[in-house]
């Protein structure tokens, strides 16, 4: 089967391009509702089912709302920047997806066409990229606002947000060596070699992928920017209508994306368990693996096995959604000097630590001679799982991360700048 | 290669529309029926007392040149990372001590109070 | 294509760099460093150094514009000021070492040919075999293993030194 190409390769990207960026948005407006109806279920409420059959119209309903409502502009504000806040945090959330693989490879009258929007060589960095660009909308709307709340808001999600982008970053680390390259397609077609999901050669990595990634998405027990119990709510006070509606966009958006990472990264992505689903570009060719003896097998893709593994992609993703929102509930909002101690004194530590030991192991099998395959995957899991038991261990001790009940009162260590009195603290 | 990023820039041609366009929407759509009341900043229905631009707190600084550092870190070990199977025990072992550097730059924050939040 | 591509793009950076210079607010100046940044890292992919653009836009346009915009919080210049781009003496100084910086640059790049055929091929086979950011690891974990090192000790060196500035403003 060759790639598609030609005229026709730019028809399946425009196709691809709208086709995802929509679903995309169904997905993001639909979470909406999904977080409504859950929070409800958990608690023992309805939650919203008057609009449509269960609800299903609800998110059409707000869209209207939040478009005709009217708009505040705070007389104290910065107007240029309080205008452009919105939009700057809208687009690094809505683009962030491209670079996914959401379903095994479709084959075409006019060639084989890739399900991702563009599998570009940087893969996973381009995630990085943008995502170290999302500090900007929060803290500009923050920042513009002239809000107190809105102020403090902003500066604490920011420092949050460049605090776990680098336990992040170096989660991902742990994954690019197994993985051997940066695309998203390397690293799912590296898991289907390998037998097994990188969640259990990895699981340390995955942890704190997980922990990382709720932090960076602002969600509970890491929303201190929108502690609405401390600061309203956070950086978007000042917003409303249609304003208000982008940063719950971006939110959810960056929800998604998230989801579908830690899929891709950890669970597979769209690969199903067993290797009849199996596809990469190999040397101009679509493989599904390689025999004994070297040589390609070649795959054989089909409209239904791309069903099935998109279908296997949305199930993973939406798992994790639904973690978010169960999360949320089950667990209460951490401190921030607790936030900060969880990301500088445990995470940075022990993913720097973690991923020496994975190096150390990956080489140290090398040494050995064992086979890249279950076995492998098998000792690695080993290996992560001594690792995961001596994390968890530690954290248990509470010493730390501690509640205030533990902790005995002592004076500060970093002090402030004299006067006029600190805020942000 | 950088044809691969062609659907990339439609995409972002796509967001940057719709982003400015619920905006703009939004703005020609919605009522305006200004009061000096509805303009003021919500500071929980007080009266806003003092002025939001002041000065804040040294550790903000702090969080951000620490993230300088490891960021650094992490982009120096990504080429090391897809390549460790390659590279091998030597290699393992330079980047084990720039990994010991920077992680003797992280004790030595913590224990000078550089982690610190009150 | 890519001449197009490129002039658009080198528009937008110069576009944003005399943005940088004549914004009345701080803020603005950062947010036209951070699209001047952007630009110059979609140049880099017009050039295939797909690794380089990939770390422009995470650590000047993600970290260090974020340090920038933390300073420029903490010392409170966010009020809107007046233009102050200046005519006169200093514009002429600019001017003349900009000049001087452009003459030196022209007279080394004129007369280089392009890159050797030998050169774009094994950075091609390089690529090919382990990837945009693969290609880097090898000189750069072996024969620049000094530097890299050396680049430890530089970080090591910007985390006392903040310590030490942080702790001095300070009570």
């Amino acid at each position: 089967m060759e790639p598609i190409s030609g005229i026709w390769a730019y028809v399946a990207m425009t196709l691809k391009v709208t086709g995802i960026f929509t679903l995309v948005m169904i997905v993001v407006a639909y979470a909406t509702l999904a977080e409504r109806r859950v929070s409800a279920w958990i608690q023992d409420r309805r939650g919203p089912n008057r609009v449509g059959p269960f609800g299903l119209l609800q998110p059409i309903a707000d869209g209207i709302k939040n478009i005709l409502k009217e708009e505040t502009l705070p007389a104290t504000a910065s107007r240029v920047f309080f205008v452009l806040a919105p939009m700057i945090v809208l687009v690094p959330s809505l683009v962030t997806f491209a670079v996914i693989p959401i379903a095994a490879p479709l084959p075409t009258p006019a060639g084989v066409v890739d399900m991702i929007i563009a599998d570009v060589p940087i893969g996973i960095l381009y995630v990085l990229a943008l995502s170290s660009l999302a500090v900007y909308g929060v803290v500009l709307g923050g920042w513009a606002s002239n809000n107190k709340y809105a102020f403090l808001g902003g500066l604490r999600a920011s420092a949050q947000m460049v605090s776990y982008e680098v336990a992040l970053g170096l989660s991902l680390i742990a994954v690019l060596m197994l993985a051997g390259n940066v695309t998203l397609t390397d690293i799912v077609w590296q898991q289907q070699q390998l037998g097994m999901w990188f969640a259990f050669p990895l699981s340390l990595a995955f942890i704190l992928f997980v922990i990382s990634a709720f932090a960076e998405t602002n969600r509970l027990p890491f929303d201190m920017p929108e502690a609405e119990s401390e600061l309203i709510t956070g950086y978007h006070t000042e917003y409303s209508a249609m304003k208000f509606s982008a940063f719950m966009i971006s939110e959810f958006g960056h929800m998604v994306t998230a989801s579908a990472l830690m899929a891709t990264l950890f669970l597979g992505g769209w690969d199903l368990p067993g290797s009849w689903d199996n596809a990469y570009w190999h040397e101009g060719q679509l493989i599904s693996g390689f025999a004994d003896d070297g040589s390609v097998i070649l795959a054989n893709p089909a409209l239904w096995k791309t069903a099935a593994t998109f279908a296997g992609f949305a199930a993973k993703t939406g798992f994790f959604l639904v973690l978010y929102i169960w999360i949320r509930w089950t667990l209460p909002r951490f401190r921030y000097d607790q936030v900060m101690a969880l990301g500088w004194k445990v995470m940075l530590p022990t993913a720097l630590a973690y991923v020496m030991v994975i190096a150390g192991a990956i080489l140290f099998l090398d040494e050995v001679g064992l086979d890249w395959g279950f076995s492998y995957g098998l000792v690695l899991t080993g290996v992560s799982g001594l690792a995961t038991f001596g994390f968890m261990f530690f954290l248990d001790r509470g010493k730390t991360i501690s509640g205030a009940a533990v902790k005995e009162p002592q004076k500060s260590r970093v002090d402030r700048v004299p006067q006029p009195a600190a805020l942000g603290e | 290669m950088s044809g691969a990023y062609l659907p990339l820039l439609l995409l972002f041609g796509v967001s940057i529309l719709n982003a400015v366009g619920m905006v703009v929407t939004s703005h020609i759509l919605n009522p305006r029926r200004d009061t000096p009341q509805k303009l003021m900043p919500y500071e929980s229905g007080m009266i806003p007392l003092g002025s939001t631009r002041q000065r804040f707190s040294v550790k903000f600084y702090m969080v951000a040149i620490s993230f300088i550092v490891f960021d650094l870190e992490t982009i120096f070990l990504i080429p090391w990372a897809v390549q460790v199977r390659e590279l091998g025990w030597s290699v393992f072992v330079a980047v084990s001590l720039f990994v010991v550097v920077l992680a003797v730059g992280l004790v030595y924050e913590w224990k000078k109070g550089g982690l610190e939040w009150g | 294509m890519v001449t197009i591509l490129f002039y658009l793009f080198a528009a937008v950076a110069i576009g944003g760099a005399i943005g940088v210079v004549l914004a009345k607010s701080p803020v603005g100046s950062l947010l036209f460093m951070v699209t001047t940044l952007g630009a110059i890292a979609a140049t880099f992919v017009l050039l295939e150094a797909h690794f380089l653009a990939a770390i422009q836009v995470i650590v000047y346009a993600g970290a260090i514009m974020v340090l920038f915009m933390f300073v420029i919080m903490l010392l409170n210049l966010g009020h809107d000021y007046e233009g102050d781009f200046r005519g006169g003496l200093y514009a002429i100084i600019s001017f003349v070492v900009v000049g001087a910086i452009a003459g030196v640059i022209k007279n080394d790049l004129v007369g280089t040919q392009q890159l050797e055929a030998t050169g774009a091929e094994s950075i091609a086979a390089a690529v090919e075999e382990s990837g945009v950011v693969g290609a880097i690891a090898h000189p750069l974990y072996t024969t620049y293993v000094v530097p890299f090192e050396i680049t430890g000790i530089l970080l090591l060196v910007a985390i006392v030194g903040a310590v030490a500035l942080a702790k001095r403003n300070v009570t």
